[in-house]
């Protein structure tokens, strides 16, 4: 009885202690980047990313890894994302020096308050599609009427019904509507007739996936894709945004931030040259998506930014155009627009992404990729 | 006078053997454990075999889920899965070893996040078992304090969380979600702390005083040996609660190393390796058992007071 007793108290004990014990060792482990040696004279910088470790930040895990921050005497330290993260509030609440963020989202966080800045725009392009089966025989919005679309909502489904709205179907009678989860099991079971999905992962997935009448892979002649970029509704997606308020005050700031761009092209351009490598740098950060997943969303990102024309980052000011009057116009099946008011001059500026271009053609370094060729990437069964 | 005799020493007068009973049952409970979990495992398969792969459907609105193989992957499969290595890359680990520790790591963070939970619960129950003003002013708090929805109070305490730098000390992001483990954690244990904190009979809380005892010696020795057989289930409770909360948390929050990052990590293989995702889920769940099993083993020390738990 009483050996009993002890042994039961002697395992609570144990654990209450192994908990103690993995909780203090977690400290150290948990960083998530090392920190730089010589940390004393670095800057440190925070960035926050969306969504997980993934070949979409391959840049900034590249500059990372290649020493191009340290170059530029920063330590940064990149913050994972999670499901209920927004970025850009994190960024402008102080927690973090830098976010990235899609346009869009950003403009409707600014309206509420947030004081933000775009100060590199590292997509040129839009990577949503509206994805369908081959036999549905739908290629173009206006091909949408009378389907079931899918769209995963939450500010993600303006482009969409920008498109349906300028083929001159009402996306609220016209077509019926579905809210989307993360996979894409729905649209393979037949539920969705056009789904949405991004370049660099939904659409992989669906690559990645067996076709149960023929026992192999699905193949890109089984989709067709309308894509947003065509349809004149894209918006701008991937920015680097930075704090306004610090932005327009604090000088250290400012160099920071033409520092901290400078090197991120680096890593993109290194990304862009290498996109194995880069592969391996991201997978070497622990993200769980398979090899060929990673490859492939490497590749699909390089297409999203190369060639950029006039340099990397560059903010267009059509495309910037395009997305805010999307954003003002489009109303949702909720009856809501992204924004109400045209954003003010200071939601995004040129001035730093210039000044970090200029120094790296000085480098001699090709900021436009105009010769930019993707590479062929093969999918594996479930993306390994 | 034996009424007295009884309400004043039930242990005495009510000699309820529970430590043979339960060491004969805890093997049972294990098998009987094992047995559910294999007749989830049936029923999934024949749920399968039972509906069409379509699911059911009554009229427009489907009632009955999907159940082909990507929906629901055969359970064979899922195990198999387990087996493999996560992905292609090289020195990848299998997926039963992600899990494994991605398992190690939410348990040690929802077991700190109950530790705190259970001690402020504790705390909480006795200040309002000391002044009745407390417990009218916070009972309707602590009740309201679980209608809050988790996923917008997690990206608040990551936020206050980043802010904290006190010397050297940082704060980590597993801190907040042990911290909003702690939150779920607290509730069942406050509420059971303080039902078991006034289940004395009156004429035993009388005894007491006629005998001039403090408040808290009252608390050690009659009203907290009282409390144990309220006390253990709010404590499981509190266990699984805080792995549910660990792992929402993770989720919200992104938190890295953990099974619910896993989940969501996993999910986006979905539609290509279904039964990934699945193996995930499974392995969530057991953490939750195993949670709850490791705190009830706290009752075996405390055998002697649990004379009349409450289950």
């Amino acid at each position: 009885m009483r050996l009993n007793r002890l042994t039961a108290w002697g395992a609570v004990g144990v654990a209450a202690a192994l908990v103690l014990a993995g909780c203090s060792s977690d400290s150290g482990g948990e960083a998530e980047e090392e920190p730089s040696m010589s940390s004393e004279v670095l800057i440190p910088v925070k960035l926050q990313l969306q969504w997980f470790t993934q070949a979409q930040f391959a840049g900034y895990y590249a500059a990372i890894d290649q020493g191009y921050y340290v170059d530029e005497g920063l330590d940064v330290q990149i913050v994972e994302g999670g499901t209920d993260i927004v970025p850009q509030s994190v960024l402008a609440d102080g927690s973090v020096d830098y976010a990235i963020a899609w346009v869009p989202k950003a403009l409707a966080s600014r309206e509420q308050g947030a004081g933000i800045t775009d100060v590199a725009q590292i997509f040129q392009r839009s990577g949503t599609l509206q994805v369908s089966f081959a036999d549905k025989g739908i290629s173009t919005a206006a091909d949408l009427e009378g389907k079931t679309v899918g769209n995963w909502g939450y500010g993600n489904e303006f482009e969409l019904f920008a498109g349906m709205t300028k083929a001159g179907l009402d996306p609220a009678t016209d077509v019926t509507l579905v809210q989307q989860q993360f996979d894409m099991n729905a649209f393979l079971a037949g539920d969705i007739d056009a789904a949405q999905a991004m370049t660099y992962n939904e659409y992989a997935q669906l690559l990645e996936a067996e076709n149960p009448e023929t026992g192999e892979l699905y193949t890109a002649d089984d989709f067709t894709a309308i894509d947003w970029n065509d349809e004149g509704t894209a918006m701008l997606q991937d920015a680097i945004w930075a704090n306004s308020e610090k932005l327009a005050s604090d000088e250290e700031y400012q160099e920071t931030t033409v520092k901290f761009i400078k090197a991120s092209l680096k890593g993109w351009i290194y990304a862009r040259d290498n996109p194995e490598e880069a592969r391996d740098i991201v997978v070497a950060q622990g993200s769980q998506l398979g090899n060929s997943h990673q490859l492939w969303q490497t590749n699909e990102i390089n297409k999203l930014i190369w060639p950029s024309p006039d340099g990397i980052g560059m903010i267009d000011e059509d495309a910037w155009a395009q997305t805010v009057d999307v954003a003002l116009t489009t109303k949702n099946d909720q009856g809501a627009t992204v924004i109400t008011t045209e954003p003010d001059a200071e939601a995004y500026t040129n001035e730093y992404v210039e000044q970090a271009l200029a120094e790296l053609r000085d480098e001699g370094v090709d900021v436009s990729g105009e010769d930019f060729e993707p590479i062929e990437v093969t999918l594996e069964a479930g993306g390994n | 006078m034996t009424d007295l005799a009884t309400t004043l020493a039930p242990e005495r007068t009510a000699p309820v053997p529970v430590r043979p009973r339960e060491r004969s049952t805890v093997g049972r409970r294990i098998l009987v454990g094992v047995l559910a979990v294999l007749l989830l495992a049936a029923l999934w398969e024949l749920v399968k075999v039972v509906v069409p792969d379509g699911g059911g459907h009554l009229g427009e609105a489907s009632v009955l889920p999907r159940t082909d193989d990507l929906a629901m992957p055969h359970v064979w499969d899922i195990v198999d899965r387990v087996l493999q290595p996560e992905t292609s890359a090289t020195g990848s680990p299998t997926v039963l070893s992600a899990m494994l520790s991605a398992c190690w790591f939410t348990l040690r963070v929802a077991l700190a996040g109950w530790l705190v939970g259970s001690i402020g619960g504790l705390l909480l129950a006795a200040l309002m078992q000391r002044w009745q003003l407390a417990e009218s002013a916070l009972v309707p708090w602590v009740v309201l304090s679980q209608t809050v929805p988790l996923i917008a109070l997690a990206p608040l305490v990551v936020g206050w969380g980043g802010r904290i730098h006190v010397g050297t000390f940082e704060w980590q992001r597993w801190m907040s979600v042990a911290l909003i483990a702690s939150y779920l954690a607290f509730f069942p244990v406050t509420i059971g702390a303080l039902r078991g904190f006034q289940s004395p009979p009156a004429a035993q809380v009388e005894l007491f005083r006629a005998q001039a005892a403090s408040w808290n010696r009252t608390m050690l020795s009659l009203r907290l040996p009282a409390s144990v057989p309220y006390l253990l289930p709010a404590l499981r409770l509190g266990a699984a609660t805080a792995v549910v909360g660990a792992i929402v948390a993770e989720v919200s929050t992104g938190t890295k190393g953990g099974i619910g990052r896993l989940i969501i990590s996993y999910a986006q293989s979905a539609s290509g390796d279904p039964a990934k995702p699945w193996a995930a889920i499974a392995a969530a769940a057991l953490l939750g058992l195993v949670a709850a099993g490791l705190v009830s083993l706290l009752g075996l020390g405390l055998g002697r007071y649990r004379y009349a738990e409450v289950r």
